[in-house]
């Protein structure tokens, strides 16, 4: 049994008088035990609110609707009350945050808020507590430990932060361990310090990492499955290589096409997605991806396409996939998008994704 | 090269922002050396890359070379002409021929102009168009040529979205019709596909206006993407400077090399494979480089000869320009990289003792 199992999880925010806005609608994906899974997405997708919601750090307002469920380890998170949430939570579930100075309280030395942890979920006091701490901050890879339990956030630079804030996450060996966008703050090169700081942890300790980011090359070396999200829904699911060797979704294809890589030459063409993700048609309606997809076809409006199983574990939402290379010789159409405008296509012809960029659609006044 | 093909030439620049104490009588304590002796030419219609970490100068290099931060030594010549001396009134007119796209671009948008009337400011301080029809005209040609329709003349930039936002500044800058585009983190605000449009469209650009860019950025796959030339910028000096292609196949400098290693790539198969050379420690504070070589504190090749005491200089080897001294030994693999133990760096302005400063001893001292 997994981990955590996430069901249909939905979140949505209603204000008097507006539109309620449905950040999470019907977002599901597993973890098991040990597992580095991956959310990725642009910023919107829903993927932040998604964590959010697992770990009932949302804000307590009117108008705030979480629904489905959110199993883990046999209890619904979403059910707990309070107090037994804050159980949970630092203990068995713990989070890294994306900007560490702002998760960080600038007033308390890194020591307190590091023993904080360890009192509150391990009962552990005063020396003893302090020698952990130090201890923590060695695992995690901070020099000189004893000295900088003293000192106050702003003295530390923004990967010593981010390592503080991780020791903070494993004090209790938790066996969830949320990462929303670890490295975005952070430069390349402290970005791979910290990455490979997480593969240590989670490699040594068996923790499941949840890891949330926009940045595909990070998902790569990381992750073992990867859920894909656009609208609030998660679109494609799929183990690592067969998600980057053959994409099927063409929200994935896409998200691909527009990756300058490191290792590709001076001048070849990227290929972006058309508009932006404010072109956003409701699930209800059917694909949400449809008002930017270039293998839109008619099934794809009206009702919201089905999960299509597929084997290995592997899932996406999608009436008209991006054919998979060398499955049949009908559909060895070559899985980019550019290939996607010799499929047949019945609604309107797609736009020229190799050509010049697309002007953006009309957009509704907000 | 002939000096008629290059459009800018930038001589020993250096940028030092003094750090003052002292409440009635500002004393200079210090200075910090944001560009600290730079050299680069950019020829007419190529893309040149800076790439760095924060803190590495290269948004103040950029700067510098527009005059919107006045150096504080060196040249920089724009066409044969010498901006660092040239009269107030003149560089303003040259201004016209050089221009700058921001990295925000909703902090870069005046909320309250429309899009009509950002455009036109720049025209009418140079008053080019003559009248509102002429410059009316100029401004939709733009528009077209940066995607945007019509309609957007009279909107605002808050109805816009992020994308659209780095095209009205992208248009801001093409109205007058420049020669040079310093780009400072043209697409690091955005979403991935709509990068990958702006990255298109820069590049799209250049090719129908022969334009020259100076693209700063971070993200070493887009300045590989869309530079002809890449420089490497460490703690306010080139560290290396290649074609991109070179470069990418054949970094010389450990930074570069590092830095390479770093770059995720979207490709599980690649991130499989590949040998990471992990860089301990931060960037050192610029206020108080490290003498000798800059990257030796952090550099996984450095050598207990010349790298902690001799400075070395950009010498060219094989195409690229590196500020290496052991470069070709490392490159033969006669040198190996070895462990380095991180240092505590101390972020910008705390540069005291870490068991000297533990709490604020009254109220404002850190402000």
């Amino acid at each position: 049994m997994a981990l955590l199992e996430v069901d249909d999880l939905s979140v949505t925010f209603a204000r008097r008088n507006q539109r309620a806005v449905h950040a999470v609608d019907g977002v599901s994906f597993s973890v098991d035990a040990g597992e580095v899974v991956g959310l990725v997405g642009e910023s919107g997708c829903g993927k932040s609110v998604t964590s959010l919601a697992i770990m009932g750090l949302l804000p307590k307002q009117p108008g705030l609707r979480v629904g489905g469920k959110a199993v883990f380890d046999g209890t619904d998170l979403l059910q707990l009350d309070d107090r037994s949430r804050r159980d949970i939570r630092g203990r068995d579930i713990a989070m890294i945050f994306q900007d560490p100075l702002s998760s960080l309280n600038p007033v308390i030395p890194i020591g307190l808020q590091v023993t904080e942890v360890l009192t509150r979920h391990r009962g552990m006091k005063g020396d003893a507590a302090a020698k952990e701490a130090a201890q923590l901050l060695d695992r995690v890879g901070i020099p000189d430990p004893k000295r900088r339990l003293k000192e106050y956030p702003h003295q530390l630079s923004g990967g010593m932060r981010q390592r503080a804030l991780i020791a903070m996450a494993v004090a209790c060996q938790p066996r969830l361990l949320i990462a929303d966008e670890p490295t975005t703050a952070l430069d390349v090169t402290i970005q791979a310090q910290i990455l490979e700081l997480l593969k240590d942890l989670v490699r040594d300790s068996g923790t499941a990492l949840v890891m949330i980011t926009h940045d595909l090359g990070v998902v790569a070396g990381m992750c073992d499955t990867i859920n894909v999200l656009y609208g609030g829904r998660v679109v494609e699911t799929a183990r690592r290589r067969p998600l980057f060797r053959e994409p099927r979704h063409p929200y994935t294809v896409g998200l691909l096409g527009s990756v300058p890589r490191l290792d590709a030459g001076r001048g070849e063409k990227l290929n972006p997605i058309p508009g932006s993700v404010r072109d956003l048609l409701p699930w209800a309606d059917g694909c949400a991806f449809a008002p930017r997809c270039t293998r839109r076809v008619d099934a794809c409006v009206g009702q919201p396409p089905e999960l299509v199983l597929a084997h290995d574990g592997r899932s996406y939402r999608c009436v008209n996939p991006a054919p998979v290379p060398g499955l049949t010789p009908a559909e060895a159409a070559p899985v980019t998008v550019a290939g996607a405008a010799d499929v047949p296509v019945a609604d309107e012809p797609p736009a020229p994704a190799a050509g010049p960029v697309p002007a953006p659609r009309e957009e509704e006044k907000p | 090269m002939s000096d008629s093909d290059v459009l800018v030439q930038v001589r020993d620049l250096k940028v030092h922002f003094p750090i003052k104490r002292g409440v009635l009588f500002d004393r200079t304590v210090g200075h910090v050396k944001a560009v600290d002796g730079v050299d680069l030419s950019i020829p007419r219609g190529k893309t040149y890359g800076l790439v760095g970490e924060s803190g590495c100068g290269k948004s103040t290099l950029g700067r510098a070379l527009l005059q919107l931060t006045p150096p504080t030594a060196g040249e920089v010549s724009f066409d044969g002409v010498e901006l660092t001396t040239l009269a107030p009134g003149k560089l303003r007119a040259m201004r016209k021929r050089m221009q700058m796209i921001f990295q925000d671009p909703m902090s870069s948008l005046d909320p309250r102009q429309n899009v009509e009337s950002i455009l036109t400011e720049g025209l009418q301080a140079h008053g080019i168009g003559g009248n509102r029809e002429g410059r009316r005209k100029i401004i939709s040609e733009t528009l077209d040529k940066v995607g945007l329709p019509r309609w957007a003349l009279s909107r605002y930039p808050h109805e816009f979205s992020g994308g659209q936002r780095q095209r009205i500044g992208i248009a801001r800058a093409l109205v007058l019709g420049p020669e040079l585009i310093v780009a400072d983190e043209p697409v690091s605000a955005l979403d991935v596909s709509i990068q990958a449009q702006v990255v298109n469209l820069l590049d799209d650009l250049q090719d129908s206006l022969g334009l020259t860019y100076l693209v700063i950025a971070h993200d070493l796959a887009v300045v590989r993407h869309i530079s002809d030339t890449v420089g490497v910028m460490y703690l306010g000096a080139l560290v290396e400077e290649a074609p991109s292609d070179r470069l990418y196949t054949e970094p010389l400098h450990p930074y570069t090399r590092a830095l390479m290693s770093a770059v995720p790539v979207p490709d599980p198969d690649v991130e499989d494979r590949r040998e990471r050379i992990l860089l301990a420690g931060d960037l050192p504070s610029p206020a108080n480089p490290p003498a000798g070589c800059r990257f030796h504190t952090r550099c996984p090749w450095a050598q207990p000869t010349r790298c902690a005491d001799e400075r070395p200089a950009l010498r060219e080897i094989g195409g690229s320009r590196v500020a290496c001294h052991f470069a070709e030994q490392i490159a033969t693999g006669e040198l190996r990289p070895h462990k380095v133990s991180a240092e505590i760096v101390r972020p910008e302005g705390e540069g005291e003792e870490p068991g000297v400063v533990s709490a604020p001893s009254e109220p404002g001292s850190f402000v």
